[in-house]
């Protein structure tokens, strides 16, 4: 019953995938496939495709499907329908042109974000089905160019931004300078074994924004926290090998920051604002290495920053702004649209994002009217999603990380 | 090792050090109130007692970085210099630079000859005398992903680069003796092996992790996995039968004889491994820093449940849970474990499962004397550096 | 017409039953076999507190977003799988046929009522018929299967409520329902009916992934 998508797409250019598939052969597509199937999953991915009646009830839930008109091929189910049961159904025996598709649907039209699971009566675990989808992909090397150079960075450098050796302490101190003129006695300790917090941050952090650094040493600072940052690998946090399904560079990069969190002799693992990266760490790259929980209590910012104020050790000087919450809202608010990797997937895609998030503008759009003006974002990639959204449907909401409007809004030392 | 024999185990000296800011953008080390000669310096950071008891730190002098040993800088400066590491005894110091955005080591002062576009992991070799890095020999731009995928890394000892190329190189051995270099390599994106002197395994794994000369016969040890489990193997051959959900840290005792890992006998659950056999006792968050005694007789290790650490011996957890717990300690002979431990910011020390009575601010690792009767306990109580003498039995009662 | 009967109510309503109680056993200790084989880790996250939760609230109605975003679906699947399940089991003809042949009887529903929840088992399958049919996301992912698991659920209750009224030839209508009824328990373990099987599980499992391990709800 395969029908056309609605709006013919133009086709898009990226090297990763067209070089990839110049490279396949039929009978290399099937022995992936089936090794893959075969080895790698189980009675999940078996039940699940035996399990589903095929109601479409997941539909409603992804913001793709409701930001093209509800065309069914944006469905949880229907992309599921267009990749794994296919590949399934045929044993493999698929074509490359339809590995081109699987790849463009897997990489950059599912945020990995689970809202279907949530509206799936069965709770079946779409977003785990199109990971298994990724793995493929990867194993035929038909990832998306730009993310799967992050992942090549991540090889090499253990962060996803190529941020070599020494450019990663020399930020932190090029920061502390910055940050001890205002705080003269700020520190950023770097290497300081028996601390009791390691703060782990993403790579963007140090490349381009790393003034979100020099907030968080100072947040660190007032509130009096006994916190050290690594100066060797292991500091990133971060994982786009998870979202391309390379799992054993994701299953090395944790096993990275774990170990330095160990070597460092700390209590626990704080991260800056990321979405994906506590995933990674709490979630993904801890079961791979065969911890069933991570080895070292993670604590997101979110809730670091919570537990501060509500601990008094950060006071609030002057009220930010009245919250105005968006709906749907909580564990049900709908994704950035970046999350997954699929900002990862860069330029050519972009759109693809855009796009696909129509309902999120609309959102943001209907909470503007009740009167919002700040959008607050603790996360890296919901944070350049959700600006390129704001800009592209003209919006007109500043984005902030909760950390700038603590920095902005808290107690400091004269 | 360090030869505690030469110590005056009578008294001794006491050294406490810290980074002092003299004047605006001027630094210098104190070290037991005095100024660390006369230098002083831009930046300095990583101060650090090397095991032969010398004060290193890396210094920046005008933009320019290297390390200072007891208040004298190297000569050789460089763009940048970090991760820093000491030979066994501490006579030997190697650390990783940059200069010109070129990359290199540097042993003692005197940086490799060949420098290279990046480098990614260091090693000393045992005796000090060696370095290597991973390096990339081949220019590759950010987003020439194919490229990549052919190989533009290697590993270089003392500057020499091997000739293969590689997708990745990661952690690197030296061998005993100094002459082998064993890597972690990514062949292409998807199998993973060990490579000796530049030439792989013929094995190939889904990956690999890193490996271990044996320090007596030269074979290289490593955890690879195969089929979603984890097998120790040597020399591409598979070495212990059993399968582990995890494998890593691998020890060889010092006589080379025994052989120990950390291991993950099922998912979520940790201990240690000898010669594949895998302590009954399990540990839901962490084993950590294992040793051997120096017989090979004996293992300890640290282990982790909820928030709390044990020590470990032989498979025996010790009945006190703290905080934190540090590297343990043998005792020359292996009949005494001693190891560091803190709880609720108070630090102390736990020997043979005994917890010593005094508690205090701060500590440093205990040191047991040639003939493992003594232990020197070095603290800091009510904010003045203690330096005790204290007889094992003491403690252990 | 008469051996057919016997032979429909007889033999092959014993491969019937041990098709569906041998094979569900079957494929359900199958499907743990090789979470044990496989996915072992699994184990490590099931909790009875988060997936009783998750059920609980999955089955019943309105007690989710997404049954509350779907009123006329949730009433209808509601009220097709109630009727489903609990007029064959309740219904005085064949309760009388357990007392006959092993002599063990239970509460029966009143004729009146189980011809109406016939009624809305029919009606029930011919909504979701519809449902398949016109709505494009359904029609998207609906497969020949589809439309044959829903005629195997849909024939015993039109050739049962057939029977009941004895319209056109009752000796026939009633062969072929024993055969539809024989039908559809061989095939709940073997096709996608068995989601009735497995579906406890999945469920399961998500509830406790997303309340043990992430701290957040399911539904």
């Amino acid at each position: 019953m395969a029908e056309p998508l609605k709006k013919e797409k133009t086709k898009v250019v990226d090297e990763g995938i067209d070089v990839g598939i110049s490279r396949l052969t039929e009978e290399k597509i099937e022995s992936v496939i089936n090794t893959v199937l075969e080895t790698e999953t189980g009675a999940r991915l078996k039940i699940y495709v035996e399990t589903c009646i095929h109601c479409g009830l997941c539909s409603e839930a992804c913001h793709y499907y409701l930001s093209h008109d509800k065309d069914p091929h944006y469905s949880p189910v229907g992309k599921i329908k267009q990749t794994i049961w296919e590949m399934i159904k045929k044993r493999g025996r698929v074509s490359p042109e339809f590995i081109r598709r699987a790849a463009i649907i897997a990489q950059t039209e599912c945020n990995m974000c689970k809202r279907c699971a949530q509206y799936c009566p069965f709770g079946i675990d779409i977003a785990y089905m199109l990971s298994v989808v990724r793995r493929i992909i990867h194993k035929l090397g038909v990832t998306p160019l730009y993310i799967q150079d992050t992942a090549h960075s991540h090889s090499v450098t253990m962060n996803q931004m190529w941020v070599k050796g020494d450019e990663w302490p020399d930020t932190l101190q090029w920061q502390e300078e910055e940050a001890q003129a205002e705080i003269p006695d700020l520190r950023i300790p770097l290497e300081k074994e028996g601390a009791d917090i390691m703060y782990s941050v993403i790579a963007p952090e140090p490349k381009f924004q790393a003034q979100l650094i020099y907030q968080a040493a100072v947040i660190m600072h007032v509130a009096g926290v006994n916190w050290t940052m690594p100066a060797s690998v292991g500091w990133d946090n971060s994982d786009m090998a998870m979202f391309t399904g390379d799992n054993e560079v994701m299953g090395r990069l944790k096993r990275a920051h774990f170990e330095t969190a160990a070597r460092l002799k700390v209590k626990k693992i704080v991260m800056g604002e990321c979405g994906h990266a506590f995933r990674s760490v709490y979630d993904m790259g801890n079961r791979w290495l065969g911890w069933s929980m991570p080895p070292f209590t993670i604590v997101h910012a979110i809730e670091f920053y919570y537990d501060l104020i509500k601990d008094g050790r950060i006071k609030i000087a002057k009220k930010y702004k009245t919250v105005i919450e968006m709906h749907p809202n909580r564990e049900h608010n709908y994704c950035c649209c970046a999350g997954g990797g699929v900002i990862n997937t860069g330029p050519p895609f972009k759109m693809t994002r855009i796009l696909g998030n129509r309902v999120k503008a609309e959102q943001l759009f209907e909470t503007k009217t009740k009167g919002a003006e700040v959008l607050v974002a603790p996360c890296h990639n919901c944070h350049s999603g959700l600006h390129d959204i704001v800009h592209h449907y003209e919006i007109g909401l500043d984005i902030k990380f909760f950390g700038d409007i603590i920095y902005e809004v808290m107690e400091k030392p004269e | 090792m360090v030869d505690s024999r030469s110590w005056d185990w009578e008294t001794g000296e006491k050294k406490i050090a810290a980074i002092v800011n003299v004047d605006e953008g001027e630094f210098n080390v104190c070290v037991n109130g005095q100024a660390w000669g006369e230098t002083v310096f831009d930046k300095i950071w990583h101060l650090r007692f090397s095991p032969d008891g010398r004060l290193t730190a890396l210094v920046s002098e005008m933009g320019e970085w290297t390390m200072a040993v007891d208040g004298e800088a190297w000569e050789n400066k460089f763009g940048y210099i970090w991760e820093p590491c000491f030979s066994a005894d501490g006579t030997v110091i190697a650390a990783a630079v940059q200069q010109d955005m070129q990359y290199a080591m540097v042993l003692d002062g005197k940086p490799w000859e060949q420098m290279f576009a990046n480098m990614t992991y260091f090693a000393l070799s045992p005796d000090g005398r060696h370095t290597a890095g991973a390096v990339q020999v081949e220019d590759v731009d950010s987003g020439e992903i194919h490229k990549f995928q052919e190989g533009t890394f290697t590993a270089a000892m003392d500057g020499k680069a091997w000739d293969t190329r590689f997708v990745n190189v990661w952690n690197l051995a030296i061998s005993q003796d100094g002459r082998h270099l064993a890597a972690e390599v990514r062949l292409n994106l998807y199998d993973y092996t060990i490579a000796v002197d530049g030439v792989p395994w013929e094995s190939r794994y889904t990956t690999v992790w890193e490996p271990l000369f044996n320090p007596v016969t030269g074979t290289v040890v490593a955890p690879v996995r195969e089929k979603g489990m984890w097998v120790l193997a040597e020399n591409g051959k598979t070495l212990w039968d059993r399968r582990f959900v995890q494998i890593w840290h691998q020890m060889f005792s010092p006589d080379g004889s025994r052989l120990a890992a950390i291991v993950a006998p099922s998912y979520g659950r940790w201990t240690v491994a000898v010669d594949g056999e895998p302590w009954s006792a399990t540990f839901t968050k962490l084993v950590t820093e294992a040793v051997f005694s120096s017989d090979g007789q004996r293992i300890a290790a640290l282990a982790k449940d909820d928030e709390t650490f044990r020590v470990v011996v032989d498979g025996n957890p010790w009945s006190d849970a703290w905080d934190m717990a540090w590297k343990p300690i043998f005792s020359p002979d292996g009949r005494n474990v001693a190891a560091k431990v803190e709880k609720t910011g108070r630090y102390t020390y736990s020997v043979n499962n005994r917890v010593w009575s005094t508690s205090c601010d701060a500590a440093w690792d205990p040191v047991f004397s040639p003939d493992g009767t003594l232990l020197l306990l070095r603290t800091v109580e009510a904010g003045n550096y203690v330096r005790r003498i204290v007889p094992v039995s003491d403690i252990i009662g | 017409m008469h051996s057919f009967y016997n032979f429909v109510s007889g033999p092959l309503a014993w491969i019937a039953f041990i098709l569906f109680f041998g094979g569900s056993t079957y494929r359900i200790v199958r499907m743990l076999m090789l979470v044990n084989e496989k996915e072992k880790f699994i184990f490590t996250y099931m909790s009875w507190r988060y997936s009783l939760r998750s059920i609980f609230h999955w089955i019943i109605p309105f007690a989710t977003v997404n049954w509350r975003r779907q009123p006329v679906l949730t009433v209808v699947t509601f009220a097709f799988h109630i009727c489903l399940m609990a007029t064959p089991i309740f219904l005085l003809s064949h309760v009388v046929l357990w007392d006959e042949a092993f002599s063990i009887s239970w509460w029966t529903l009143p004729d009146a009522m189980a011809d109406v929840m016939t009624v809305i088992v029919i009606l029930g399958a011919v909504y979701f018929l519809v449902r398949r049919l016109t709505l494009p996301e359904v029609k998207f992912v609906t497969s020949g299967s589809d439309f044959v698991i829903l005629a195997i659920v849909a024939a015993p209750f039109v050739t049962g409520f057939f029977a009941y009224h004895q319209w056109l030839s009752y000796p026939l209508i009633m062969c072929l329902h024993v055969l539809a009824g024989d039908i559809m328990l061989a095939a709940i373990p073997f096709t996608r009916l068995s989601h009735m099987l497995f579906s406890p599980f999945t469920r399961a499992y998500m509830g406790s992934e997303f309340g043990k391990v992430r701290h957040a709800r399911d539904w």
